[in-house]
């Protein structure tokens, strides 16, 4: 026997298990080699090796051992070494593989360095019903409502379906329950509008019945066998959802009772019947109520002996006492284990009486032990239910906190999730939740007749005891008495918290942090309440009341939030079609939201200030070309347009003519400046607006929202026109000369073709564009636009007709310079949503003869003060300066210790190669009537003083425009 | 009103016959690629580029004598909610309650937009040539479906969709036009032009679970 | 993420929409008639309530068509739409 690998593992004609003894597999546990079989979990191929023990305990260094089997496990946590390292899986939980690799850890995992390079994605499905829990509530939920028609989407943990069904020995219909699993599996897999997602975790239940589901699709296979994403994150909408998640079994709180040796009773039930282990061969059963009574006869039946049971109800239902004294075990009634004993592994029991009003009595015996089972009743898995907005309410008879009917909202409750623990109950539950599911989201269907079960059937109340008094110290110094493993928090913990003065549950989680481990509460929680309601003499665990169930369920990687949205796929790249020849150019780009686009072009390994100063140049005194498709366009159509136009601009566009141009600036209601840009006026009823880059989606939705909410009978229309269009800005003196070769047929003459006018034509290379006049620079320029698919063909042609030119192209930087040398503001940049069109000085743009969307507001009182911040000019006194965008602008006086206050901020800063040196924008309090002070711009410790001057620096008589500065 | 060109044609810019030489679409650097990732049987996907496909958005009153009329010029009901009426040589896509895409085969822009404005007969509505707007992605394939309900959350079970249905909406974090045009089942994605690479990798992205090996 | 229901496209997350706040605040016939407290309840003041709350959305994402729901703020039961003013002219 000592040379086997699996000691104990039952022999198969005691318990055949639901593992696969023909293949064996090997892993390695803190260096040493563990053998189990597909099917087994770590910890029971851990048990079958006869290892109980884990890691020691977070602060105390406490031995521990595997305590669960199942996602409550405090102790057995490890961090997983095969592929990338994951920290705080429970090994109870984790399915075995060849190859897997693990440290057992002491409460704390660690994060790797190493890129996660497993996949991991999303998928969206809708459902008419989702059955959370493939227990036997959850399968006949599911059953019946895939008879009726609706799609049905259940959802388990685990690898195989039937709850708890297999960790037991009930029958259905005469048969062993799997046997009816197995049916029911295969009429759910064959029936093609129900998805069974097993290893499936229903992480959270949100408003609208939207359920997140992580999958582990890969998890228990090596690397190198899996394919296809490891986990996949599931967005659940479901019609009806009816929750059958089951109950997790409550430990016992008693001296040393964190012992190795110390396991939940159904998880002994679990490791002996499904995967075929003895966790020991003297087992001890401590209970409350009748379910450990199982525990104890399958210990028996397995040749293990069980030298006691102690039960804390004074009268256990008769039923079950004769049937474990027949099968050769000892009841203690009215007593309690009131001490583990034996180091670091549990070598005994001492059991004492317990009298009517929970006091010790008699003298403890001591009885020799190898495993003590615990069961302290159950609690019902309401986590799911309650973050679905459910409240509930604790059930003196479940002796546990239950759904509260009819407080929850869409989702059915099922099973031992609402505090039914009987087979039959269980399952006339599901069969009548599906049935109403399905018939509430249209697909009519009557349960069935429940079959006939045999099973557990509890018959005795419980008698829960939430912390088991200790022989001689009072609770202050039940230091060895655990409220929570994995937090290694006791009795005297709470005790202490009540000492300082907190009531509130949720004061005594936070102080003692019991139920902020992986587990979250689902072992440890509800003794923590029974003790803090005895210690507070309240009346019931619901009168303290839960702490606040949140998702997840259990933990899940950041990495499947995740999913396949990061790098190139994080956030859409959006690229205009010349985007190839900005990048054989050598353009440096910059993200202007989503877009990318091109900031400047280095040539010869030139910095960005030499790239952008030639650029500059280019544009000022010979001809230059941006990209300029990122702009947002829409058509505004239809007999109302005009008035449309001039009630969302402050401007007047009514009486724009057919043929020309004109600059308009957009207001909130508020009165604060929301984008500008350029409308031409294609005809009497059809303009084509212009956006700004960043602006396009916003402002469509703001023409939309004035037509369909404000004004309905306005007859006109708006069509995002923006990627109809690729537009190519041709800048500078010789612009006439380039455009005059790449349209031959449009008069671009000084006469021909005025300012603010724009005209149809063909291009040299055939293509249809329409060409408008219109400069942000203060230059003679051209906007040239073409339909998108000719966008590269417009750039490569306007390259071609002004080589001989010196054509430069230049990037966003170059164009920020440019508008700011004449002073005109970029929306986003120079303004912040604080900002009207009169602190900018745009007087001219806004209309006294007509209303217009945030009119009203510009007289306000506020919009009149003398000290509203002015758009101005900033020139730094040195002349070389730069001026951080952001910088604040203090008084020349200002004091030098806070508070200092603040007359402004730089907006846009810049060395401008026409100018010579370098200058700003700033928003300045009353700053037009500063023209000519001296700020101070407090800059990293020293100060760069600044001339305060109006806002155009360039070309002030606005003679460039038309190329007088040609020839 | 001296105007020395055009302003505008009765029918746009982009009137003016195909200069096929200098046209591009966003997507035609991608072909090779398409073909690699192509899977073929019973869990086969497919993505390929339909460029240069002719659409008209229609705003009108739902109502209106306009609409009826430019329905029975394109001998073309008027789509229902979510719906498309015609078929992949020329549809009409609803795409809300007063909007409505045309697509066509390529280059019919011009010819369509006149048949549209001379039914229209100067009532309200707005006719707009967007062929250069958007381009055509096809999925196809007995996992298509799969494949988009990883980057949608559109209901797009047979039970709620199915040939000859559309809906604007999100794929990943892009605003498309889907349009199921096929049973096995075959998609149509109009997207805006700008979108089409981060779109084509999205779904590139999801069709390799189903590449083999 | 809420599921609501636009009245054209169905059913639609929520991340299709964008939210406009209280409905039925109408753009005042003549602003400059209003004195600046009138004028600044227009613009600022809306309701908050724990409870019922007429509310407008906008299908960014579809048919992009303004509606209003009544949503409970405790809950975020919403209930069936109100057709946007222009559908129902």
């Amino acid at each position: 026997m000592t040379s086997s690998p699996n000691p104990h593992r039952l022999n198969a004609s005691v318990r055949s298990g639901r593992i696969d003894r023909a293949r064996a597999i090997d892993c390695t546990v803190d260096g040493r080699r563990v053998r189990g079989h597909p099917g087994d979990t770590l910890a029971s191929a851990l048990l079958a090796c006869g290892i109980t023990e884990v890691g020691p305990s977070i602060h105390r260094g406490r031995a521990r051992g595997v305590f669960t089997a199942d996602c409550t496990e405090p102790n057995a946590l490890v961090q997983r070494l095969d592929g990338c390292p994951e920290p705080m899986l429970p090994a109870t939980e984790l399915e075995i593989y060849e190859g897997l690799e693990v440290r057992t850890l002491s409460g704390v995992g660690w994060l790797s360095g190493q890129r996660d390079t497993a996949g991991y994605d999303k998928k969206f499905v809708r459902s008419d019903v989702v059955v959370v829990g493939a227990g036997p509530a959850g399968l006949a939920a599911s059953l019946v409502a895939a008879r009726g028609g609706a799609r049905v989407m259940l959802i388990d943990q685990h690898r195989e379906l039937g709850g708890t069904l297999p960790d037991g020995q009930a029958h259905v219909s005469g048969h062993p329950a799997t046997e009816w699993v197995g049916r029911a599996a295969r009429e759910l897999a064959e029936n093609e509008n129900v998805r069974i997602l097993t290893r499936s975790v229903a992480l959270g239940c949100y408003d609208h019945n939207y359920l997140l589901v992580a999958e582990r699709r890969a998890e228990h296979l090596p690397v190198w066998r899996s394919s296809g994403p490891r986990q996949r994150l599931w967005h659940v909408r479901a019609g009806q959802v009816v929750l059958a998640t089951g109950a997790h079994e409550r430990p016992l709180v008693f001296a040393d009772n964190d012992r190795p040796g110390v396991m939940l009773a159904s998880a002994v039930r679990s490791y002996v019947n499904r995967y075929a282990v003895l966790p020991g061969r003297e087992g001890v059963v401590f209970t409350t109520s009748d379910s450990a009574y199982a525990t104890a006869l399958d210990l028996l039946s397995c040749g293990a002996r069980v030298p006691a049971i102690v039960d804390t109800r004074a009268e256990p239902p008769a039923r079950l006492v004769e049937q474990v004294r027949a099968a050769g075990a000892q009841v203690y009634p009215g007593s309690v284990v009131t001490a583990a004993t034996g180091e670091p592994g549990v070598t005994g029991v001492r059991i004492a009486g317990l009298d009517g009003n929970g006091s010790l009595t008699g003298t403890p015996v001591e009885v020799g032990c190898d495993l003590l089972a615990v069961s302290g009743g159950w609690n019902p898995a309401v986590q799911l239910f309650a973050q679905s907005g459910g409240t509930v309410r604790w059930d003196p008879v479940v002796a546990g906190f239950v759904p509260d009917s009819p407080g929850g909202r869409s989702a059915r409750v099922v099973g031992a999730a609402r505090g039914t623990y009987d087979l039959a109950g269980c399952l006339a539950q599901g069969f009548a939740a599906g049935a109403e599911a399905a018939t509430v989201a249209g697909f009519r269907v009557a349960p069935p007749a429940v079959p006939q079960v045999d099973g557990d059937r509890p018959v005795g109340r419980p008698r829960p005891v939430w912390a088991v008094p200790d022989e001689s110290r009072p609770r202050r110094e039940c230091t060895e008495h655990f409220v929570d493993l994995q937090r290694d928090a006791t009795v005297a913990d709470v005790h202490a918290a009540t000492e300082t003065g907190m009531r509130s549950v949720q004061h005594v989680k936070r102080y003692t942090t019991v139920s902020t481990g992986v587990e979250q509460g689902k072992s440890s929680g509800v003794n923590t309440i029974g003790v803090l309601a005895e210690t507070l003499a309240a009346s019931s665990p619901g009168e303290v009341g839960t702490t606040t169930f949140r998702p997840p369920y259990t933990p899940v990687p950041l990495a499947l939030f995740a999913g396949r949205t990061r790098g190139p796929l994080y956030d859409p790249v959006r690229t205009t079609p010349m985007h190839t020849r900005h990048e054989q150019a050598g353009a440096v780009f910059e993200d202007v939201g989503q877009w990318k686009r091109a900031r400047y072009y280095p040539k010869n390994g030139e910095d960005m200030e030499t790239a952008v100063l030639r650029e500059c140049a280019a544009a000022r005194t010979g001809v230059a070309l941006q990209d300029v498709s990122t702009l947002g366009r829409i058509e505004v159509v239809g007999s109302d347009a005009p008035v449309f136009l001039d009630r969302v601009y402050t401007n007047k566009f009514s009486n724009l003519p057919v043929g020309k141009a004109r600059y308009g600036v957009m207001c909130g209601a508020d009165g604060m400046v929301l984008d500008d840009g350029v409308s031409l006026r294609l005809a009497e009823d059809r303009y084509l607006m212009s956006t700004t880059t960043g602006g396009a989606a916003k402002v469509l939705d703001w023409l939309e929202e004035w037509l369909q909410t404000e004004w309905p009978k306005l007859d006109v229309y708006c069509t995002s026109v923006t990627e109809q269009w690729a537009a190519v800005a041709v800048v500078g003196p010789d612009s006439r000369t380039v455009v005059g070769r790449l349209a031959p047929e449009l008069d671009v003459s000084a006469e021909g073709f005025g300012f603010m006018r724009f005209a149809e034509t063909v291009l040299r290379n055939g293509v249809p564009a329409r060409v408008a006049r219109v400069s942000f620079s203060g230059e003679l320029a051209f906007e040239v636009n073409v339909a998108r698919w000719y966008g590269q063909a417009l750039w490569d042609a306007a390259m071609e007709a002004g080589r001989d030119l010196g054509i430069t192209p230049y990037g966003t930087e170059t164009m920020h310079v440019l508008r700011a040398e004449k002073g005109f503001v970029i929306v986003g940049q120079d303004t912040d949503g604080t900002v009207t069109p009169l602190d900018l000085g745009m007087n001219w743009a806004v209309s006294r003869s007509k209303d217009f969307i945030g009119k009203r507001s510009l007289s306000r009182p506020e919009m009149l003060r003398a000290d509203r911040k002015h758009l101005v000019g900033l020139l730094p006194v040195d002349g070389h300066s730069l001026l951080p965008e952001g910088a604040h602008l203090v008084d020349q006086r200002a004091p030098r210790r806070p508070p200092v206050p603040m007359l402004g901020h730089v907006t846009s800063s810049y060395r401008s190669a026409a100018l010579g040196r370098t200058f700003a924008l700033g928003l300045v309090s009353g700053g037009r009537e500063r023209v000519g002070e001296v700020l101070r711009a407090p800059v990293g410790g020293t100060d760069i003083e600044v001339e305060v001057t109006t806002p155009v620096f360039y070309d002030e008589e606005g003679v460039r425009r038309d190329g007088a500065a040609q020839g | 009103m001296t105007v020395l060109h055009r302003v505008e044609s009765e029918s746009g810019v982009a009137d003016t016959a195909t200069v096929t030489a200098e046209r591009h679409s966003p997507l035609e650097h991608r072909v090779a690629e398409f073909e690699r990732s192509a899977v073929h049987g019973p869990r086969g996907v497919r993505l390929a580029e339909e460029p240069f496909l002719t659409q008209l958005d229609l705003r009108m009153p739902p109502s209106g004598t306009a609409l009826r009329a430019v329905s029975e010029e394109l001998g073309l009901p008027v789509p229902a909610a979510n719906r498309v009426s015609g078929d992949e040589r020329q549809g009409l896509l609803w795409l809300g309650p007063d909007e409505w895409l045309l697509v066509a085969e390529e280059g019919r822009a011009g010819e369509l937009l006149g048949v549209v404005r001379s039914a229209q007969q100067g009532e309200a509505g707005s006719a707009v040539d967007v062929s250069a707007n958007r381009t055509t992605l096809r999925l196809s394939g007995p996992m298509a479906r799969e494949v988009l309900e990883k980057v949608c959350s559109v209901d797009l079970h047979p039970r709620a969709f199915s040939t000859g249905h559309c809906a604007q909406t999100l794929l990943g974090r892009a605003v498309a036009v889907l349009w199921q045009v096929g049973r096995e089942p075959e998609y149509r994605v109009l997207v805006r032009c700008s979108f089409a690479n981060y779109l084509a990798d999205l779904l590139l992205d999801a069709m390799a679970e189903f590449l083999p090996g | 993420m809420l599921l609501i229901r636009c009245p054209w496209c169905g059913d639609r997350d929520e991340v299709e929409f964008r939210y406009g706040g209280q409905a039925d605040v109408d753009y005042p016939a003549d602003p400059e008639r209003l004195d600046d407290t009138a004028w600044g309840n227009y613009l600022f003041v809306r309701a908050n309530p724990l409870g019922t709350l007429t509310e407008r959305w906008v299908h960014t994402a579809g048919c992009r068509r303004w509606f209003s729901v009544v949503r409970d703020t405790a809950t975020n039961e919403m209930s069936p739409d109100i057709p946007s003013r222009r559908e129902s002219r």
